[in-house]
């Protein structure tokens, strides 16, 4: 669920096809996106799991991405 | 030109601030003012009687936090922001050797560092829209130096850099940020000095007069209607330095 809506959010921010995109992907590499694709990416995360992410510098991947707001969820 | 625009001034209650409101209030634009110590009574006003719908909220832009919450309170407002002008500033004039540390430190704050609040929370958003202009008020003794002046300089030199590097970082975004560096202006932080001590700083301006605050915000609003220029620093001097 998480995963999903992150997937959503790159795929619509960086134009890739949400079947690119996957835990491993890392936003920068491998999806050509610049460092503030990367924080418009976590903007709209934050707005999407109404949640505040204190370190943007901590999310490289997808994975981290959805690490940080399952624990933030989870508090 | 600004219809249905929103521009934020900040600063505004008189001077170079109350002009630039007024400028973009007359060209249409929404005008969200913030405020510190004076009232912007005269401003709203004057900006009303352009039409223009107006937003006053009182709160220090060094204050990160305020500038957060100012910005957010205008995108509620309005719904949106298409220009950034940072105006607020003060002055404190001592010799170097006899500034104390807190003098320095409160025009840095100010000047530089809400600045920096204000670029940061504004161009947050501006980057979702992919469009905006952010103009930041400098100062020739940013570039020149000035006796009695190395804080206020010293920030408006440090306004200029972060001028350019916010230009370089939002340009993919089709952002401009640029400076306007005004000269010697008619204005209450000029007024204190004597007819003397103008007489002496007109020798060093080839217009032989002082500028006045519309003058200024002619070239603010300039600068806000175009695209093609980003990270220059205009200087309205009367040619005091070029």
């Amino acid at each position: 669920m998480v995963f999903e809506k992150i997937q959503e959010i790159i795929a619509e921010q960086t134009g890739k096809d949400e079947s690119e995109i996957t835990l491993e992907t890392n936003v920068k590499e491998d999806l050509d996106a610049d460092s503030l694709d990367l924080f418009q990416i976590i903007q709209s995360i934050e707005d999407e799991f109404e949640i505040e992410i204190e370190d943007y510098n901590a999310i490289t991947t997808v994975q981290d991405a959805v690490n940080v707001v399952e624990s933030l969820k989870q508090n | 030109m600004f219809k249905d625009k929103t521009v934020i001034v900040t600063g505004a209650a008189s001077g170079i601030g109350q002009a630039i409101a007024v400028e973009f209030a007359s060209l249409g634009a929404n005008i969200a003012l913030c405020y510190h110590s004076r009232t912007p009574e005269t401003t709203l006003a004057l900006c009303e009687e352009k039409g223009a719908k107006t937003l006053a909220v009182q709160g220090d832009v060094s204050d990160f936090n305020f500038a957060k919450e100012f910005t957010k309170k205008v995108k509620d407002e309005f719904g949106t922001i298409d220009v950034l002008v940072n105006n607020a500033g003060i002055t404190n004039d001592m010799l170097l050797v006899m500034m104390k540390e807190e003098e320095f430190d409160n025009v840095i704050t100010t000047n530089l560092k809400g600045t920096f609040n204000m670029v940061k929370h504004v161009a947050s958003f501006m980057v979702k829209k992919r469009t905006g202009a952010i103009i930041n008020i400098a100062s020739v003794v940013g570039i020149t130096g000035n006796a009695g002046q190395a804080n206020y300089a010293a920030s408006k030199a440090g306004v200029i850099g972060l001028t350019k590097s916010a230009a370089k970082e939002l340009a993919a975004r089709g952002i401009t940020c640029n400076a306007v560096a005004p000269g010697f202006i008619e204005t209450s932080m000029t007024e204190i000095l004597t007819d003397d001590q103008k007489a002496e700083i007109f020798k060093n301006v080839p217009i032989k007069r002082g500028g006045q605050p519309e003058e200024v915000a002619k070239a603010v609003s300039f600068l806000a209607s175009q695209s093609y220029i980003t990270g220059q620093v205009l200087n309205v001097d009367g040619g005091m330095v070029m």
